[in-house]
């Protein structure tokens, strides 16, 4: 039940404006050269629903953007104050509450697992939503779009003004908008190093020179892309230098709500004079509204396209339009293949928004989520390791009694200074010593400094006695001579947050000495 | 499942003519820009082969204008990792060792200087992990010929044993037998006192007749109960504990033609800060004292 995509007969068609991908594939037909060059598009303004929601979401997500890296959050000592900060040099990132080491990047992971699911559900349910509606790359084309317009009026005053000689007029409106774009570009690089250092200070340092070299090459870059994708490049980004375009036909199907052109009420199309009859003939009167307002160039009524973002502005076209003839509106909408096709062949319409692929994706969607909130409640500020010696294995002291070395990395990630008590779980009479304390029998002490990871050393001795007394109960019966044998012990560390037991071996034969 | 591609599904486009099993190739036309960036990298490879070195020649290479080069990259950073240096090994060489050692950070950073130090310097003849070798202290136990406390490892570090350095510790330990100050006889004697000494059973005629031997020869260093004494350096002859040897015929040679190791000075092959770092990185590794 596919709708065929006709191009051979669009490109037969001649009267009317032609989208400008058509333009473009007709250049690039046989004979055309090898390299085709950009029909330029003019996309007219339009007013509607889907319009309202696309000014909103630009607005929402713009205002996330620049404001997030201005949130102060107040944080003990000399932790930034920033509420979220990518700290590369210090290697953490700040969350708020939180902060993240290096070595939880699993929580990044989920995240963009997450992310990736939360698109394909999307994608499967309502078509491209985030290229429509959320992707950078269409909120700053449309914010150029935009500030094109103010500078050189809508689609038929552009092209007016494209097609005549230069003028002081054209001069100034020209430059005037590269002007402005190079402004919103910088401000969209600038805004970007914000994330990276404390904002207020690499703010003064960027302007007196003082920032690192870093801040000036992403500035640099970042306005640099955001000038030619959202100024210059546009729709090509998406249309040949974005893989998300491909993706989406593994996750569109039929059931997939998407921006049609309902054919089985638009055809047959063609002019329409005011008072003529409507039997016999379908809904579209090929006013081309829905063309000349696309800013990917495409014709929706040719079907589902590689190009299309699923932004919605052909149907608000299409609906402002109706409106002015007093027909129904919704010649274009979200729709689904299969409910056009019911609706051809007579039937009623079914929609599926559940089916066993949107299922499948909402619950490996929970279950991963499920799974970051798990891993986010669970987390704990303190980490323990236990990294025993390897060289030496173990000393003879004169007295006969063995001594082992253990390194114990503790952890801190929270924002204050803990105190550790570390306990050895072993035979008794065991000796605990750690530099610059003395040896004692019930434990060390370490103070663990907010924010860093401390290598305390410890040494365990045990006495000649109950080293071999321990051994002869710990082993399962082959205990040949010589060998060199092992005990298991544990390690409790007491932080604020509660004990943690960190198992390990004592090795209680050093094997032989000179 | 696939129904043959028709003339409707590509449109007026050609095909390159190829064809691999039943799939033909779309022959369109790439987007300008695209040749575009192709210039643009043309433009940029010229520039690049005049700024940076790139070329090479019979007897060097393009050096670019920029006067780029790794290796004047390498001494650069490495002078910016002195100074960096310079800054936590300032704290260390103001600081007592007992400070060194009590306050964390420096002395995590005293172990992290003191293990890549003695991985370079110590490991040759103590072992990389510090438990040395006949002849070479173990110097993870707490044994001590010169004294273990922190300061004594110090010490021994600054100046050596028996090393030339008019501050360097030394003692002798008389070669009796070689030097015949003792007969082969007395020399047997005496190595079954020292045995017996150890707590091992030994020749008990042999030890009654060594035995004024002993005080008459050894005590002055060895002291009446053969505990030794750090000061000179003399071996605790009642532990576990032997430089040269557990043995009969280890122990007998040693009376017999007393060794003495000699330690290096560091004081003027390392900084004072590195070998204070050394000293604290040895004395918490080491047990006792």
């Amino acid at each position: 039940m596919t709708v065929v995509i006709d191009r051979t007969r669009a490109g037969q068609k001649e009267a009317g404006p032609a989208s400008a991908a058509e333009k473009a594939r007709r250049r690039g037909d046989p004979g055309g050269g090898l390299y085709k060059p950009r029909a330029p598009i003019y996309p007219k303004q339009v007013r509607g629903p889907w319009r309202n929601l696309k000014w909103g979401l630009m607005i929402v997500t713009l205002a996330i953007y620049y404001i997030t890296p201005w949130i102060r959050w107040d944080r003990p000592g000399a932790l930034p104050d920033q509420a979220v900060l990518v700290d590369f040099a210090g290697r953490r990132f700040y969350l708020f509450d939180l902060q993240f080491w290096p070595q939880e990047v699993y929580f990044i992971t989920g995240l963009l697992v997450m992310a990736a699911l939360a698109l394909f559900l999307a994608s499967a349910l309502f078509g491209r939503l985030w290229c429509g509606y959320a992707c950078p790359q269409t909120i700053w084309t449309d914010l150029f779009i935009q500030v094109e317009r103010l500078f050189e009026g809508d689609r038929n005053a552009r092209m007016r003004r494209d097609a005549a000689s230069w003028s002081l007029d054209k001069a100034w409106r020209k430059s005037g908008k590269h002007l402005v774009w190079l402004g919103i570009a910088f401000g969209t690089g600038g805004a970007w190093i914000f994330y990276f250092h404390d904002a207020p200070t690499v703010l003064v340092q960027f302007w007196t020179g003082q920032a690192p070299a870093t801040a000036y090459i992403f500035c640099a870059l970042l306005t640099f892309t955001t000038y030619v994708f959202a100024g210059t490049l546009r729709e090509q980004v998406c249309t040949y230098m974005c893989p998300w375009p491909r993706i989406q036909g593994a996750l569109i199907d039929q059931d997939s709500l998407q921006v049609t052109y309902r054919i089985d009420r638009g055809e047959p199309r063609g002019p329409h004079k005011k008072g003529a009859s409507w039997e016999g003939r379908g809904g579209c009167i090929d006013c081309d509204q829905c063309v000349v307002v696309c800013p990917m160039g495409i014709d929706i009524r040719n079907g589902a396209q590689l190009e299309c973002i699923n932004c919605g502005l052909c149907a608000d076209a299409c609906d402002e339009m109706m409106d002015r003839i007093d027909r129904p509106r919704g010649l274009i909408g979200y729709d689904t293949d299969k409910a056009v096709a019911a609706r051809a062949a007579g039937q009623a319409a079914v929609y599926r928004l559940v089916r066993p692929r949107t299922l499948f994706y909402a619950a490996a969607l929970v279950l991963v989520s499920g799974l970051m909130l798990w891993g986010l409640i669970h987390r704990q500020a303190f980490d323990v390791h236990v990294l025993r010696d390897r060289n030496p294995i173990a000393v003879r002291l004169a007295d006969g009694s063995v001594r082992n070395g253990y390194t114990l990395k503790i952890a801190n990630r929270s924002f204050a200074d803990a105190d550790a008590r570390i306990r050895f779980d072993g035979p008794s009479g065991a000796l605990l010593k750690t530099p610059a304390a003395p040896v004692a029998a019930d434990g060390v002490s370490a103070r663990i400094e907010a924010n860093t990871v401390r290598a305390v050393r410890v040494f365990v001795t045990l006495p000649e006695h109950a080293a071999e007394h321990a051994s002869q109960h710990g082993d399962d019966g082959d205990e040949g001579e010589g060998e060199s044998e092992s005990l298991p012990v544990a390690f409790t560390v007491t932080l604020p947050e509660g004990a943690m037991t960190v198992k390990s071996t004592f090795i209680t034969d050093p094997g032989a000495r000179p | 499942m696939s129904a043959p591609e028709t003339q409707r599904d590509s449109g007026p486009v050609p095909t390159t003519g190829h064809e691999w099993d039943g799939i033909r190739e779309l022959d369109n036309p790439l987007p300008r820009w695209w040749l575009w960036i192709f210039y643009a990298s043309v433009v940029y490879a010229i520039g690049y082969w005049i700024l940076m070195p790139a070329w090479p020649g019979l007897t060097g290479y393009t050096r670019g204008v920029l006067g780029k080069s790794d290796r004047a990259a390498v001494v650069e950073q490495l002078s910016e990792l002195k100074t960096l240096r310079g800054q936590q090994n300032a704290r260390l060489s103001q600081a007592s060792l007992q400070e060194i050692e009590s306050d964390p950070q420096l002395q995590a950073h005293a172990l992290a200087v003191g293990q890549s130090v003695f991985g370079d310097n110590c490991a040759t003849c103590h072992g990389v992990g510090g438990i040395g070798s006949k002849g070479y202290a173990n110097l993870r136990d707490d044994v001590w010929l010169w004294g273990g406390t922190l300061e004594d490892i110090h010490r021994t570090l600054q100046y050596g044993i028996r090393s030339g350095h008019p501050q360097a510790r030394i003692s002798q330990m008389p070669a009796f037998g070689k030097d015949q100050i003792l007969t082969a006889a007395q020399v047997d004697d005496q190595t079954e006192f020292v045995v017996a000494l150890s707590g091992r059973p030994a020749n008990a005629a042999a030890v009654q007749r060594a035995a004024p031997v002993y005080a008459a020869n050894c005590v002055a260093c060895h002291g009446p109960e053969g505990r030794g004494d750090p000061l000179q350096g003399a071996p605790n002859l009642t532990d576990k504990e032997w430089l040269y040897g557990s043995e009969r015929q280890d122990i007998k040679a040693q009376i017999h033609a007393g060794r003495g190791g000699v330690m290096p000075a560091w004081s003027g092959r390392l900084d004072p800060e590195t070998v204070k770092a050394l000293a604290v990185y040895v004395h918490a590794n080491a047990a006792g004292q």
